[in-house]
Order: C-alpha cells, then sequence, then structure tokens
C-alpha cells in the first residue's frame, strides 16, 4: 500500500491542492493527514472542506495544536500564532470547530503510528529539534514507522536495536529504504507553510510493501496564497515568509 | 531463526540453495538458482550470530539498501532480497571471471597491465560516483574482471555509502571502517563522504601492483593508519625502475594526503591513465627517495599539516559536476576571426566557471582513404607534431596549468565519428565546437556540428560567430510603408 502523508497544512489552499494534484498522479491507496489544517493561511473553510470530505472516504487525520486551539478561547500560542487562530474562529461553523478540535490524538494502525508532533508526550505538541527529541519520540512507540509533521522542516530519524538514535536530512524524491532492523521517526515538511529554505510545499509517500518513504516537493502558487493572507489583514510575517520558505 | 548454513537442495523464496562457493569474515556465499531469473547467481548470507561484530550487520544493512540502487555494468545485479526477520539474504548476479586478487600472486605486474587495469578501475569506479555512491573498500578481493568482455565489475557494498540515503554505518563508528592498506587517511577520520577516497584506495592499489608492496604496509592500530598522513611512501621507482615517471606521478597524486590534492574525480584519472603523454609531470614523477626523515618528523607535528575534516555538502550537488571533463573541437584551418574569437571566449567561460574543470583540445587530421596518408608536409616536419604545436598556441592564452589541459590530434577520415569515438571513451561531459561558417563546404561535407549535437552522449555546446546585427536587418523582409533605417 502506498500512502500519502501531509502535515501542517495551514489554511494554504493553493499548497493543498497542488500537492493533492500531484497525489493523484502517484498511485496513492490512501491519506493521511497530519495535523495543524488551519492556522495561519487565509483559506480555512475550503481546505478543512477538502480535509473532511476525504476523511469521509476513508483518509485519516490526527490533531495538531491549531486544529486543537479551535475548541478554545484563551490560546496559549505566539502572538502571531493567536492572532491567525482567532481570526481562524471566525471563519468557521461551530460544527467545523468541534470537528477539528475532536480529531483524534493518534493513530495506530499496524506497525505504524501517526501522529502530529512526537510520540512521546503527544498532548503537549513537543517539537522534534534533533536526536534528542527524536530518540525521545523513538523509544516511546514500538511503531516500526512513526510518521509526524508540526517543526515544518524534513528529516529523517532511526534508532538500532542498540539503541543508538541517527537523524538525516532526506534528499527531495530519492526513495529512502527502511530498514527492518531498526525503527523510523519520519518529519514530514509542511504542506502549508515549509520552513526548511524551500517554499515549494512538502508531503511525504510511504510504500508499505517496499518499505520505502519518498520526500516530495510541488512548486505551487506561492503569490496568490500570500496575497490572500495579506488581504485578510493577517500578520506580515505569515505570508512574507512563505516566499522565504522559512 | 535465521540460519547461516543452508543445505543444498533446500528452497527459499524460490531460490533453490546450491553449492557453497565462499565464506568470507562476514558472510557466506551459495551458488542458488530461481525459475524466475535465468542468469547465474549468488546469495549472500550473513553471519549475524551473537558476537558477531555488530558492523556485520549494519554493512548488510546498507547494502541491502544500496545494491538495488544500483545499475550498470560495473555492478552485479541485484535479483533479491530476505526479510531480516526470516532468513537474512541478498541474492545478485554472479559475475564469471576473477577477482584481482589473484594478481596479487605475481607481482609487480607488467605496466602496461597495471595502467590497463587501472583506468578501468577508474572508469568503473566514476560510473559508481555518478550513482552517488562511494564503494569505501576498494581492494583487488573486491574487484572483479569479467570473463569475455574484460570490464571491471565492482562488489561488496557492506561498507559503502550512498550519498542520498542515510548512513547506517556512522551509528556504529568507534573504529574506522576499511580495508588498513586500502584505507584513505579520511577514512581513518571516520569521513564517509568523500568520492576520492576511492582514488586513494586506487593508487595504493597501483602502487602494490608496480611494486610488489603495499604503500603503508598494513597497520593493525589506528596510530598506524594515522601514519599516512605525514609518511610519505617509498617512490615506486624507488622499488621498480621500470615504472615511468607519468605513472608515479598518477599514483603519488592518488596518495595525497588531502583528497583536494587528488584527482578531482575517476573520470579524471582514467584520462590520464589512458593518455600517458599527456600526464602532467611535477618534481614528484622524478622523485626516486622519500622525503628526509627530520621532514616527515616536521610534517607530524606541524600545525599546518593536513587532518581531515568532514565535507560540508550533504551530497545532492555531486561534485562530479564540479569537475567536468570539456573537450573542445578546433579548426586549425578557421579563417573567420570572429569564430575563432567567439570559440575562444566560450571556452574561456566555461573553464573559469568550473575550477576543477580539466580541458581537451582536438584537432581532426583528415586522412585519406585511398592516397598514402601525407603525414610529412613538403619540409619534411610532422604534421602531427605541427598540429600540437598550433593546440598549444591556442590554448595558452586561456593560462590554465598544464594538469587541467591536453592535446590530442585525431587522424580520421570522418571528423565527426572521430571526435564522437573521443567524447565516448574519455568520459567527455560537455563538447565546445564551432559552426561550420562556409554554408557551401557545409552542404557538400554535411554538419560536423549537427552529427554531434545528435549523436553525442553529452552537453554540447555549439558556437558562432558574433551575430551581424546590421545584415541581418539589411537582408529582412522589406516592411510596406516607408520605413526608415
Amino acid at each position: 500500500m502506498r500512502i500519502a502523508f501531509l502535515a501542517d497544512i495551514h489554511a494554504n489552499f493553493e499548497a493543498l491542492t497542488a500537492c493533492l494534484a500531484d497525489i493523484a498522479s502517484q498511485k496513492v491507496d490512501r491519506l493521511v493527514f497530519l495535523g495543524d489544517v488551519v492556522g495561519y493561511g487565509a483559506d480555512p473553510k475550503a481546505c478543512l472542506d477538502i480535509v473532511r470530505e476525504k476523511c469521509g472516504t476513508g483518509a485519516l487525520v490526527v490533531r495538531g495544536n491549531h486544529d486543537e486551539a479551535m475548541g478554545i478561547s484563551a490560546f496559549k500560542a505566539s502572538d502571531v500564532a493567536a492572532k491567525a487562530l482567532a481570526w481562524t474562529q471566525t471563519r468557521l461553523s461551530a460544527d467545523d470547530r468541534a470537528w477539528l478540535a475532536n480529531i483524534p490524538m493518534e493513530i495506530n494502525e499496524g506497525n505504524l503510528l501517526f501522529v502530529h508532533a512526537s510520540a512521546a508526550r503527544s498532548a503537549t505538541f513537543p517539537y522534534i529539534h534533533g536526536l534528542r527529541d527524536a530518540g525521545e519520540s523513538l523509544t516511546a512507540t514500538k511503531a516500526f514507522v512513526t510518521l509526524v509533521g508540526h517543526v515544518h522542516d524534513p528529516a529523517l530519524y532511526h534508532i538500532s536495536a542498540t539503541g543508538k538514535v541517527m537523524g538525516f536530512i532526506p534528499i527531495v524524491n530519492t526513495g529512502i529504504p527502511l530498514s527492518p532492523q531498526r525503527r523510523w521517526l519520519a518529519v514530514m515538511g509542511a504542506v502549508g507553510q515549509p520552513r526548511d529554505g524551500n517554499p515549494a510545499a512538502a508531503y511525504g509517500i510511504l510504500d508499505t510493501k517496499t518499505n520505502e518513504i519518498f520526500y516530495n516537493r510541488v512548486p505551487y502558487d506561492v503569490e496568490g496564497a500570500a496575497a490572500k493572507i495579506r488581504a485578510a489583514g493577517l500578520p506580515d510575517i505569515l505570508w512574507q515568509r512563505l516566499s522565504a520558505g522559512r | 531463526m535465521a540460519k547461516v548454513h543452508l543445505d543444498e537442495g533446500s528452497v527459499i523464496d524460490g531460490f533453490t540453495i546450491g553449492k557453497r562457493v565462499h565464506k568470507g569474515g562476514m558472510a557466506v556465499f551459495y551458488e542458488v538458482s530461481h525459475p524466475d531469473h535465468a542468469i547465474p547467481m549468488l546469495m549472500k548470507v550473513p553471519m549475524l550470530n551473537e558476537g558477531e561484530d555488530p558492523a556485520a550487520i549494519v554493512g548488510f544493512e546498507m547494502e541491502q539498501m544500496i545494491l538495488p540502487k544500483l545499475s550498470g555494468r560495473h555492478v552485479p545485479r541485484f535479483i533479491a532480497a530476505g526479510d531480516f526477520a526470516v532468513q537474512p539474504y541478498l541474492v545478485y548476479e554472479r559475475i564469471p571471471g576473477e577477482t584481482l586478487y589473484k594478481r596479487i600472486e605475481n607481482l609487480p605486474m607488467a605496466i602496461e597491465d597495471a595502467a590497463a587495469i587501472g583506468a578501468k578501475v577508474a572508469t568503473a569506479l566514476n560510473d559508481l560516483h555518478r550513482q552517488n555512491v562511494i564503494h569505501l573498500d576498494i581492494k583487488p578481493s573486491n574487484i572483479i574482471i569479467r570473463a569475455g568482455s574484460g570490464e571491471i565489475v565492482l562488489i561488496d557494498y557492506g561498507l559503502s555509502r550512498h550519498l542520498h540515503l542515510p548512513d547506517l554505518m556512522a551509528e556504529e563508528f568507534r573504529l574506522p571502517y576499511g580495508t588498513a592498506p586500502y584505507m584513505a587517511p579520511e577514512q581513518v577520520y571516520g569521513i564517509r563522504n568523500e568520492p576520492r577516497s576511492d582514488l586513494f584506495a586506487l593508487g595504493c592499489m597501483l602502487y602494490f601492483f608496480v611494486t610488489g608492496r603495499r604503500p603503508f604496509g598494513d597497520p593493525q592500530s589506528l596510530k598506524g593508519l594515522k601514519k599516512r598522513l605525514w609518511w610519505d611512501p617509498t617512490p615506486p621507482r624507488a622499488l621498480n625502475k621500470n615504472v615511468p615517471p607519468w605513472l608515479q606521478e598518477i599514483i603519488l597524486r592518488c596518495l595525497a594526503p588531502n583528497p583536494d590534492h587528488r584527482y578531482p574525480t575517476a573520470a579524471q584519472l582514467a584520462f590520464d591513465l589512458s593518455h600517458p603523454d599527456q600526464v602532467a609531470l611535477s618534481p614528484r614523477a622524478e622523485k626516486l627517495k622519500r622525503d628526509k626523515w627530520s621532514e616527515r618528523v616536521k610534517r607530524r607535528y606541524h600545525p599546518n599539516t593536513y587532518i581531515p575534516v568532514p565535507r560540508r555538502d550533504r551530497g545532492e550537488e555531486s561534485n562530479l559536476s564540479a569537475a567536468p571533463i570539456v573537450a573542445v573541437a578546433i579548426d586549425l584551418q578557421e579563417s573567420h576571426a570572429d569564430l575563432r574569437a567567439a570559440l575562444f571566449t566560450t571556452v574561456q567561460r566555461v573553464m573559469s566557471t568550473v575550477p576543477d574543470a580539466r580541458l581537451a583540445c582536438l584537432n581532426v587530421m583528415k586522412t585519406n582513404l585511398i592516397s598514402m596518408d601525407q603525414t610529412v608536409d613538403e619540409d619534411g616536419r610532422s604534421i602531427h607534431v605541427q598540429k600540437l604545436v598550433q593546440l598549444k598556441d591556442w590554448a595558452r592564452p586561456l593560462g590554465l596549468p598544464q594538469d587541467r589541459l591536453s592535446y590530442h590530434v585525431l587522424e580520421a577520415t570522418d571528423a565527426g565519428a572521430s571526435i564522437l569515438d573521443y567524447v565516448r571513451a574519455n568520459h567527455v561531459d560537455h563538447v565546445v565546437l564551432g559552426a561550420r561558417t562556409d554554408s557551401r563546404l557545409r552542404n557538400i561535407l554535411g554538419s560536423v556540428s549537427i552529427e554531434i549535437v545528435q549523436k553525442a552522449p553529452c552537453t554540447v555546446t555549439v558556437v558562432r560567430k558574433p551575430r551581424d546585427y546590421a545584415g541581418e536587418i539589411a537582408a529582412a523582409v522589406p516592411v510596406a510603408g516607408d520605413v526608415k533605417l
């Protein structure tokens, strides 16, 4: 089975539709959304409609911190994020907000684990910034592959039978074989707000038959998405960072 | 539980186990057959029992990752891999032929044989490096001469590194992995992303082949391995007077402690091994003694002595593209000064933007099939030599160092075909040539540039003389109405 993973859409309709169009050409059997469907971007409703529709036909979604924030009124978030969250709430119906806030935290399927931030303390949404964070997640689960988003910066970590944790920055469009002799933590880049210096939307595909993982990039209409954020009156940094990919 | 010793006649995943052919330090090899695969095959079964070196397991994991990614004539074809949890194994094409290990019984070998083998191994390495894989264990027993074609096949990828895949070996790093006599100094320091480590190993092998001695012996300690950073080996010519200066130059360049001082690519090394007369000789070509004892000791303790540092690049940009072989076809009879200048300027631009590029200046000397070849002119001078002199004169203003330049007069009846042969045989990455200006001549002879553009396996730049704007405007179809020019 080939599973596509889309993390951190962040209400970026242009990026989401570009990724879905790319996925349509990739013989993918299933979609998994790794959280943060909304927040930051200007199209929360349109993106959520797509995600809800896909979930009605077999796609899976796990809860991101921005999704969870749709169900609360006081945010523990940075000023920019809080402004965007408050604005996002005004664009969504009560039903949409409740749906987002009640997405499951994590999903275990066979030897795979899908979770937004980390397998360790998933409810507190910790960031995986390096080997220590990765090691915490890798030792908190028995899953062969854990797939996460949240940091917006693609990476691939692995732990050996002897407990050694190593990291790797994946190269685009190269099938990376995941050796069954160890366990893996795949951090997907962001669909809607990449921060690794490449503005193209990021998503991944895992082939569970060959145990290969692909980190893909899809160029999209960055200027169009940025113009909408600007027009919505959201903080400038939110549209400026899209073209820089930072 | 996985087994290491398989019974002849038993079947695993459709593969019928045949004879045990070899038992190495880390794996056992069996002949196997399969109804879906008609070619001769080997099954490699790792020894993963308790107490075995964990590197054996990781090495096998690495080989399972890398081998399926490789293709081409210089690697064994991957067939299948077994599930680690059930029975780990690798099945790949069994290469008919012998390893170079057989050759070390009769050393030193003839200079021509060593150079020819060296050029073939460098060609195979170039093919491997182009696929973003560094072998890191180049030694006679990992090199097979394919029976029949005589081509080189590189085997055993247990210590290799694929620059686009995670390096599982890095985590097991306590002692450097490699084979002591052939290991590059940076490998001793745990650096596993330097393609030129393979050139160092090939240099060690060539040294061994022509002298019968390994340049750095077979040290068993880390301290002994590090010695190759400051301890220079006895020059090959001191051990075998038949070693020509050009081959000593090549070998010692491969053995430079700093990879930046070796050949930039395996293709450039293959080039020199195939063109002895074009090797730029430095004082080390003639050296007959090692550096003085005091100099070696000084090197050892001097703070400026090179210590390997990891390459910073992540490997997406293969360093091969930074060191291409560029060939320029020069028409020495070209009468249009404009075209001559344009060709020169284009080559100058290419060479100045790529600091490690190497330039081969080609001229095709037409030979006549019917009449006797005219190889000397009326004054008795060799035309071949004259042309070489002219090529050197053409290239001189480029100001390139000698080791980035070579000159070749190709004698042929068909200019296009001979340039194409040259390009294919010498791993040329980029051809630059002028478009024939005389359209009358082009109509009669056909266009060499078009033939090369169509058939060359690499980038081709066709240079024209600068545009004649005034002429273009004058020749344009007149526009209705009174247009003033």
